[in-house]
C-alpha cells in the first residue's frame, strides 16, 4: 500500500525510550496520569479537588508530547534537523530570522492563545466538568496539536507559505478561493462574537465600562510617548500603562458609587453595541501607532501575566469543583447553549481543543522564525498543549463556582427572569439549589448590581478568578477589584482583536474591491480605505447588533455559528494535511490527520444540520416569531412588530450562513477527495515541497 | 558555577525574555537585523532603533492573521 522506494530514507530515531530508567520513568508518569484521570472521572458523590484535574492533564500532555508528537515528527512528517529552514535560507533580518526556539515558542503561544480558550470551556461547563475536560484532553492530543504541528511543518517545507497559498498549490486554485472566502466570513463572526462578549460583560456595569473606556486615553498617551518621547521603549511604556490601568480599576469603584458619574457609564446592550461599532470604525482608520499598537502591547503582556496569575491561583488555592462531573444537560436541554453533547460540546469548545484559526498563525509568522526543523515539534505541538492547559484552567475556574451562581450568570433572561427571586426559583427547579441572597451577595462581592444573564464566558471566568485570587490574597473589597481586573483584561484583549481584525478585513475587502475597480485597492487612498472599513464594520456590526437584541441573549445564538466556522477551518487545515501525507506517499499514516479531519467534518455537519432544521434550529426560531407576528402577538424581548420582523430576518440570515458553511465544507471535502484519490493512484510523490538543502551548506 | 557564570546566565535569560516580549509585539531583534545588514548589505545605511521600530510597527498590522480569537 505504500512505496518505500518513492520516499527514500526511513526514520532513524527510535520512538520508545532506550534505557530501563527512562522506561520506568514514563511508566510512572502514565500510572500517575491514569490514577488522576480515574479520580476525576469515577469519583461520585463527593466533590473532587481541581488539583486532580491539573495533574491528570499534565500527565496526558507529557505522554502525548513525548510519544505521539515524536511519532508524528519522525514518521509522518519526517522532520529533519539537517535540512535548512526558510528562516535560514531567506534570512532578511526582519521577517525571516532564525530565532532561539524558546523565543519562538513564546511568540507562537502569545499569538495563538486568546479569549477563545477562556470562553468556550466556561460555556461548556453547563454539561459538567467531565465532558469538557475529556474533549479538551483528547481533542488537543489527536486533533488540535496535530493540526498546528502539521500545518507548521508543511509551511516550513514550503518557504513559510500561508495556508491559503498551500491550499491553492496542493488542492488547486478553486479550493484556495473557497477556503479564503470561508476565512473572511469566519473572521466577521469571530469579531462579532468577541465584541458581544464585551457587551455582555459591560451591560449596566458603570465600573466595568469606565475602566474599559479609560484604556482609550491611556493607550493614546502610550502611543504618543512611544512615538515621540521614548521611541520603541515597549517595556517601559507598558509598565506605565499597567500602573494607569490599575489606577483606573481602583477609581472605577468611585465612579460606580457616585450618583453623578455612574449614569455617564451606565449603558444597555444596544447602546454598547453601537458604541463598539463606532469605536471599531474610528480605531481602525487611525494610524496604528496612536491607538492599536500601544493597546496591543498592553493586552499581550496582560494576557500572559493573567494566565500565569490564574495558574498560580489554581495551584495555591486548589479549589474543589462544585459543578457535578456530568449534569443532566448533556441531553441538550441546557440553558447556556442548546443542543446535545454530540455535536455541540465539540463545537462549543473550539480554541483549547482544536482551533482552525491556529492554522493561519502556524503558516504565518512562526515558520519564518524557526532555525531548525527539529524545533517545530516543541513549537507547533507543544504550543498547542499549552493552550489546552489554559482551557483546562478556565474550565476549573468556572466549575469551582457555585453551580447556582454559574447558571444565574449564564442562562438567558427569557428562562430565569430579571429578578434574583425568579432566577433563584428557576435555577433551583433545574436542580441546582440557590437562594436569592446568595445571588445578591455574589453581585455585591464583585461590586456589581446584578450578575444575572451575563453569558459570554468573561464575567463567569472573572467571578471564578476573583474568588480564586481572593482566596490567596484576601482583603476587604479585593474581590471586586479582581473581578474588574479580569473583565478589563478580557475586554482590552478583545478590543485589540476587533481593531486589528477590522484592519485585516479591510485589506481583504479592498483586495476584492480592487478586482472590480482598481483604484479602490490602494491602501493609502482615503476613499478606498474608509469605504472598505465601513463595509467591514457593517458586516461584523450586523451580527453584533443582532446578538445584543437577541431573544436568547446573543451568545446562545451566535456561539454555535462561531464554533461551526472555526471547526470548519480546522477541518480544512486537517484535510490539507491528509492530502499532503498521501501526496508524499506516506499513506499508511493517513489516519493521523485523516481521522480528526473526519471527526470535525462530522461535528460541523451534524451541528450545522441541527441549526438548519429541527427544534433548536434558526429556521424554527424564525418560524416561531413569524407565526406570532402574523397572529399579532409580541414575543419578548421584541416590543414592536418591526422588532419581531427583525428577529425573524436575523434568524434567516443565521440559517443561510449555516447552510453556506455546510456547503463550503462539503465542497472542500470533495476537492480534497479528488486530489487524494489521484495522489493515491500515482506511484510517485507529488507534494510540492521545496527541494532539500543541507543546513550546513548554508550556515557556513 | 562562578559568580560571573551566573551573571552571564541571568543576562542571557533576560535578553531572551526581552526578545520574546518584543517579538510578541511584532518587533524583531534589532541586533540580529544589524548583524544581518553588516554581513549581507554593508553598502546600506544602518537605521537607528527608532526608525527600525517605527517601520516594524507599521508593518505588523499590514498583513493577514497575526493573532487568534
Amino acid at each position: 500500500m505504500h512505496s518505500r522506494n518513492a520516499d527514500a530514507g526511513s526514520p532513524s530515531i527510535a520512538i520508545l525510550p532506550t534505557t530501563l530508567a527512562k522506561r520506568c520513568l514514563w511508566l510512572l508518569v502514565a500510572l500517575i496520569g491514569a490514577a488522576c484521570l480515574g479520580v476525576v472521572a469515577l469519583r461520585r458523590g463527593e466533590p473532587v479537588n481541581a488539583i486532580w484535574l491539573v495533574a491528570a492533564s499534565l500527565a496526558v500532555f507529557a505522554i502525548a508530547y513525548r510519544f505521539y508528537s515524536r511519532f508524528i515528527a519522525n514518521f509522518v512528517l519526517r522532520m529533519d534537523a539537517t535540512r535548512a529552514t526558510p528562516a535560514v535560507l531567506r534570512n532578511d533580518g526582519l521577517d525571516y530570522v532564525p530565532t532561539n526556539k524558546w523565543v519562538v515558542f513564546g511568540h507562537h503561544f502569545a499569538a495563538i492563545a486568546g479569549a477563545g480558550p477562556l470562553v468556550g470551556p466556561v460555556l461548556a461547563a453547563q454539561m459538567g466538568y467531565l465532558p469538557g475536560t475529556l474533549w479538551i484532553l483528547f481533542g488537543v492530543v489527536f486533533a488540535g496539536a496535530v493540526q498546528d504541528f502539521m500545518i507548521l511543518a508543511l509551511s516550513l517545507r514550503r518557504d513559510g507559505r500561508s495556508l491559503g497559498h498551500m491550499l491553492r498549490e496542493e488542492l488547486g486554485p478553486a479550493p484556495g478561493v473557497v477556503a479564503m472566502f470561508g476565512v473572511l466570513v469566519l473572521m466577521m463572526i469571530v469579531l462579532a462574537v468577541l465584541a458581544l462578549v464585551v457587551v455582555k460583560a459591560l451591560t449596566h456595569s458603570p465600573w466595568g465600562t469606565f475602566t474599559v473606556a479609560a484604556t482609550i486615553p491611556i493607550a493614546l498617551l502610550m502611543g504618543v510617548y512611544l512615538r515621540w518621547i521614548r521611541v520603541g521603549r515597549i517595556l517601559e511604556v507598558s509598565l506605565i500603562g499597567l500602573v494607569l490601568l490599575l489606577a483606573s480599576i481602583s477609581y472605577g469603584a468611585h465612579v460606580a458609587a457616585s450618583p453623578t458619574l455612574a449614569p455617564l457609564f451606565d449603558f444597555d446592550a444596544k447602546t454598547l453595541a453601537w458604541l463598539l461599532i463606532g469605536y471599531g470604525f474610528c480605531a481602525s482608520v487611525l494610524p496604528v501607532w496612536l491607538l492599536l499598537a500601544p493597546r496591543d502591547y498592553l493586552s499581550t503582556f496582560l494576557k500572559i501575566g493573567t494566565i500565569a496569575l490564574l495558574a498560580l491561583a489554581i495551584f495555591i488555592a486548589a479549589p474543589t469543583l462544585q459543578m457535578p462531573a456530568v449534569t443532566k444537560f448533556i441531553d441538550g436541554t441546557g440553558p447556556v447553549f442548546q443542543g446535545g453533547l454530540f455535536p455541540f460540546l465539540f463545537i462549543t469548545i473550539a480554541c483549547g481543543a482544536v482551533s482552525g484559526w491556529h492554522a493561519i498563525i502556524a503558516s504565518g509568522t512562526t515558520p519564518k522564525l524557526i532555525g531548525n526543523e527539529g524545533e517545530a515539534r516543541l513549537i507547533g505541538y507543544g504550543g498547542m498543549l499549552m493552550e489546552a492547559f489554559v482551557a483546562i484552567m478556565a474550565l476549573i475556574a468556572a466549575a469551582s463556582l457555585h453551580p447556582g451562581v454559574y447558571f444565574a450568570m449564564n442562562a438567558p433572561g427569557a428562562l430565569i427572569g430579571n429578578t434574583v427571586q425568579s432566577a433563584a426559583t428557576a435555577i433551583s427547579q433545574m436542580g441546582f439549589v440557590v437562594t436569592p441572597d446568595e445571588l445578591l451577595q455574589t453581585a455585591k462581592n464583585i461590586g456589581e448590581t446584578s450578575i444575572l444573564s451575563r453569558a459570554g464566558g468573561a464575567p463567569t471566568l472573572a467571578v471564578g478568578m476573583a474568588q480564586l485570587l481572593h482566596n490567596i490574597l484576601p482583603g476587604g473589597g479585593m474581590m471586586a477589584f479582581w473581578y474588574h481586573y479580569a473583565i478589563l483584561f478580557e475586554a482590552l484583549f478583545i478590543l485589540t482583536t476587533v481593531d486589528a481584525g477590522t484592519r485585516v478585513g479591510r485589506f481583504m475587502i479592498q483586495e476584492i474591491a480592487g478586482l472590480i475597480h482598481k483604484p479602490l485597492q490602494a491602501t493609502e487612498s482615503w476613499t478606498g480605505n474608509l469605504l472598505a472599513t465601513a463595509i467591514c464594520v457593517a458586516l461584523w456590526g450586523y451580527f453584533l447588533y443582532q446578538g445584543a437584541t437577541d431573544p436568547l441573549g446573543g451568545i446562545n445564538t451566535l456561539w454555535p455559528l462561531f464554533g461551526i466556522a472555526n471547526q470548519m477551518l480546522a477541518a480544512i487545515a486537517l484535510m490539507l494535511a491528509t492530502v499532503v501525507v498521501v501526496k508524499l506517499k506516506r499513506q499508511r499514516y493517513v489516519w493521523v490527520p485523516g481521522i480528526p479531519a473526519l471527526w470535525l467534518i462530522a461535528c460541523t455537519l451534524a451541528a450545522g444540520w441541527q441549526k438548519l432544521a429541527g427544534p433548536i434550529s434558526f429556521t424554527a426560531a424564525a418560524a416561531k416569531y413569524a407565526q406570532a407576528a402574523q397572529q399579532g402577538h409580541l414575543l419578548a424581548p421584541a416590543k414592536t412588530v418591526a422588532e419581531m420582523q427583525r428577529i425573524v430576518s436575523n434568524n434567516q440570515v443565521d440559517a443561510a450562513l449555516t447552510g453556506l458553511f455546510m456547503l463550503l465544507i462539503v465542497s472542500m471535502l470533495g476537492f480534497s477527495l479528488r486530489t487524494l484519490i489521484k495522489a493515491w493512484n500515482t506511484p510517485t510523490p507529488t507534494a510540492r515541497e521545496e527541494p532539500y538543502i543541507a543546513l550546513v551548506s548554508v550556515t557556513h | 558555577m562562578t559568580r560571573s557564570k551566573i551573571t552571564n546566565a541571568l543576562h542571557q535569560a533576560w535578553r531572551r525574555a526581552v526578545q520574546t516580549a518584543r517579538l510578541c509585539c511584532g518587533v524583531p531583534d534589532y541586533d540580529a537585523y544589524l548583524k544581518h545588514l553588516r554581513e549581507h548589505h554593508p553598502e546600506r545605511d544602518v537605521p537607528s532603533y527608532a526608525m527600525f521600530f517605527r517601520e516594524r510597527q507599521t508593518a505588523r498590522y499590514k498583513g493577514t492573521g497575526g493573532r487568534c480569537c
